[in-house]
């Protein structure tokens, strides 16, 4: 059976993503910091899907752990889907050097340590796939999340020359640009209905936009133009926005 | 996020924060630091008992833990939904011990309201199937209770309306079948005594209700279609059935997409359904093997079919009378008729023995039927729990959204010992429903 390892299982957009793998008959690998706490979802996968599922123990900030970490797979996965993301507290951020720290390890520099790995490896075998969760607010910069936005624009170019460079050897590199999902992680925010997935509906384009080998997906379309408006305004004008 | 949230019957709205969790810390971290909270599942009980001004959605909470095919035991997170669990119990041959009317609830659901169904005359309420199961209380702890585990914390959650606490695991047993189909047959009644003659000659039958039509007086006063059914043998299907006997048939879902006006439901409309409804059995007596769906769930096939009562919403009213009071049943049966103000048709249903503490069923009469909300109605629905009252019955906390205090205090034989439970287990009223507040439960 093909494989999918799910980095960052823990968060409900990733737990939708394992279950839209596993109905179609993928197996799964989930890792997050507390293994542990997967194994109702990995009993949950095997239960409802009849497949093999696995927890692993993975901390997207211990970057030293990583290739043992990837070394230790059942097997080394078809495609790999870090999902993984910390949006934080902007204010503490601004003050606080741990928060802005754990804000960019989280979403930038764990996720190129990892994928560096995951991509040395597929680039070796000639075949291999990489999605990566990025979002919308790392198009531009805005006063209420840059410090998570910078991160994610980091982490969107990363995976944008990633995926040059890796055409080349055979293996596909996909961005996902999610937009507003109604999650654990926005439960505090009040979203616009209409601009909002749910985790569901964000697994199932992430599923198909893997499939169809697409290169950047936005997962409701609306998202596409309004960042295409957001990136056009001129910064003699955004700047005296509050956004 | 603040929500707008109502229930089932769309009465009462409130604006709700609403919290949702996936492991099981993260809610008793919330637990621990918040007050006037309450569970709520798929938001399929009518009333008011899930709304509160903090409500935890259990509905990312829904890993299956265990499935035991060999026996036919299912241990899973409480905000599982039923229609989940089929689909993945059905095809091992094993199906629900108890399923409500509709397949969309919860298991914590299904606990806190101890669902009964169409074999409630033989197999009980949903907790006379639970193993074990764990509760986070007031406190922020995890306890675990069964029937000889804690058995007061298990009897006041089941049936309890989430008040002793956020019911997060259970385990319960299952019901063995061959096939996904159901043998049923249908018997149409002239009138409520022939109704009631029939559930006892038919009651040795594992599944039975009726529908009865609520509007016609006179000789056909009280005329049913009597509904018995049996989990049918691989024998009787069809060859093509037979061929996969746990599998059914794909079917489309239908859908009210918006609210109706409420004029579209009135006595005219209300009584050319029910003469369809009860004149389609052209025979007497109809037998057929049906797949479980319909059988068990009828308007599940119509998604958002309480939007067909408009934007004002309904109650349901659900009683029970004890068996030797038919008179009251009579009584009231009278009263909605003359009023006309009842909607399609009304589920009557006999119930069998139960013990338990708070939950809803008792030996006797249940009936169950939809008013759409309207001016004067609450002080009609006072007048019919008079007569619940005097004749020994109560109301269904799942369906409620309007009795008064002390029609739920008198009609609850055990309510003041259930209030000091959860008062022992719901620490400074961590947990309260706009419910709990309206029937004094708590504060």
């Amino acid at each position: 059976m093909p494989s999918v390892l799910i980095l960052g299982a823990g968060s409900d957009m990733a737990m939708a993503i394992a279950r839209e793998y596993a109905s179609h008959q993928y197996d799964i690998q989930l890792a997050a910091r507390s293994g542990n706490a997967l194994v109702p979802l990995q009993q949950d996968l095997q239960i409802r899907y009849n497949v093999t599922a696995s927890v692993h123990d993975f901390d997207a900030a211990a970057f030293d752990t990583h290739a043992a970490f990837f070394a230790s797979l059942p097997a080394v996965p078809d495609i790999t889907i870090c999902v993984f993301g910390y949006l934080g507290d902007q204010e503490k951020a601004q003050r606080d050097w741990s928060e802005a720290a754990r804000i960019i390890h989280t979403n930038y520099t764990g996720a190129v340590s990892i994928l560096n790995i995951v991509a040395e490896a597929y680039a070796q075998r000639g075949s291999g796939l990489i999605a990566g969760i990025s979002s919308v607010a790392g198009e531009r910069g805005r006063m209420s999340n840059y410090i998570y936005g910078s991160a994610k624009a980091g982490f969107t170019a990363y995976l944008s020359g990633l995926r040059n460079r890796l055409f080349h050897a055979g293996v596909h590199v996909i961005s996902i640009q999610p937009g507003f999902v109604n999650t654990r992680m926005t439960q505090h925010l009040t979203l616009p209905p209409l601009l909002t997935a749910q985790p569901e509906a964000v697994a199932k384009a992430v599923y198909n936009g893997i499939r169809k080998k697409k290169n950047v997906l936005y997962v409701k379309w609306h998202w596409k133009y309004i960042m295409l408006i957001i990136r056009n305004i001129p910064e003699g004008i955004f700047k005296k926005l509050k956004l | 996020m603040q929500k707008r949230l109502a229930n089932w019957g769309n009465y009462p709205a409130i604006a709700s924060e609403e919290t949702s969790f996936t492991q099981e810390d993260q809610l008793r971290t919330f637990v621990s630091n918040h007050k006037d909270l309450i569970a709520r599942g798929n938001g399929r009980c009518y009333g008011d008992a899930s709304l509160g001004k903090y409500s935890i959605s259990m509905l990312r909470y829904d890993k299956i833990l265990q499935f035991d095919t060999a026996n036919g035991i299912l241990e899973t997170q409480a905000g599982v939904t039923l229609d989940q669990i089929l689909d993945i119990i059905v095809p091992k041959g094993w199906f629900l011990p108890i399923t409500p009317g509709t397949k969309f609830i919860t298991v914590g659901g299904a606990v806190a309201s101890d669902v009964h169904g169409k074999n409630h005359h033989v197999d009980g309420a949903f907790s006379n199937h639970i193993i074990d199961m764990d509760v986070i209380t007031g406190d922020g702890n995890t306890i675990t209770c069964a029937p000889d585990k804690n058995p007061d914390l298990f009897w006041a959650t089941c049936g309890g309306m989430g008040l002793t606490g956020v019911v997060t695991r259970v385990k319960f047993d299952l019901k063995k079948i061959e096939t996904a189909y159901i043998k049923q047959t249908q018997i149409k009644a002239k009138n409520l005594e022939d109704v009631i003659r029939l559930f006892e000659e038919y009651k040795h039958y594992t599944y039975s209700m009726a529908w009865i039509d609520c509007l016609k007086k006179g000789d056909a006063f009280g005329r049913s279609i009597l509904i018995v059914g049996e989990h049918a043998k691989p024998e009787e299907l069809t060859a093509k059935q037979r061929q996969a006997p746990l599998t059914l048939p794909a079917k489309r879902k239908l859908t009210v997409p918006f609210n109706l006006p409420s004029f579209i439901l009135n006595t005219l409309t209300v009584k050319i359904f029910n003469w369809l409804y009860y004149n389609k059995n052209l025979k007497r007596e109809i037998n057929n093997v049906v797949p479980y769906e319909p059988f068990f769930y009828p308007l599940d096939a119509i998604l958002h079919w309480n939007r067909g009562y408009g934007k004002a919403g309904f109650v349901q009213y659900q009683f029970v009378l004890p068996l030797e009071h038919k008179d009251g049943l009579v009584k009231i049966l009278q009263r909605i008729s003359d009023k006309g103000w009842g909607s399609f048709l009304a589920v009557l249903k006999v119930f069998g023995n139960q013990d338990s503490l708070i939950s809803f069923p008792m030996e006797g009469y249940t009936l169950a039927l939809d008013f759409p909300v309207r001016k004067g109605l609450f002080d009609f629905l006072d007048e019919l729990d008079e007569i619940v009252l005097q004749y020994g019955g109560r109301l269904y906390l799942s369906k409620d959204a309007r009795m008064k205090q002390e029609v739920f205090w008198k009609s609850y034989p055990n309510a003041e010992k259930f209030a000091a439970i959860v008062k022992q287990y719901n620490h400074n009223n961590t947990f309260t429903s706009l419910q709990s507040e309206r029937l004094a439960l708590t504060k």
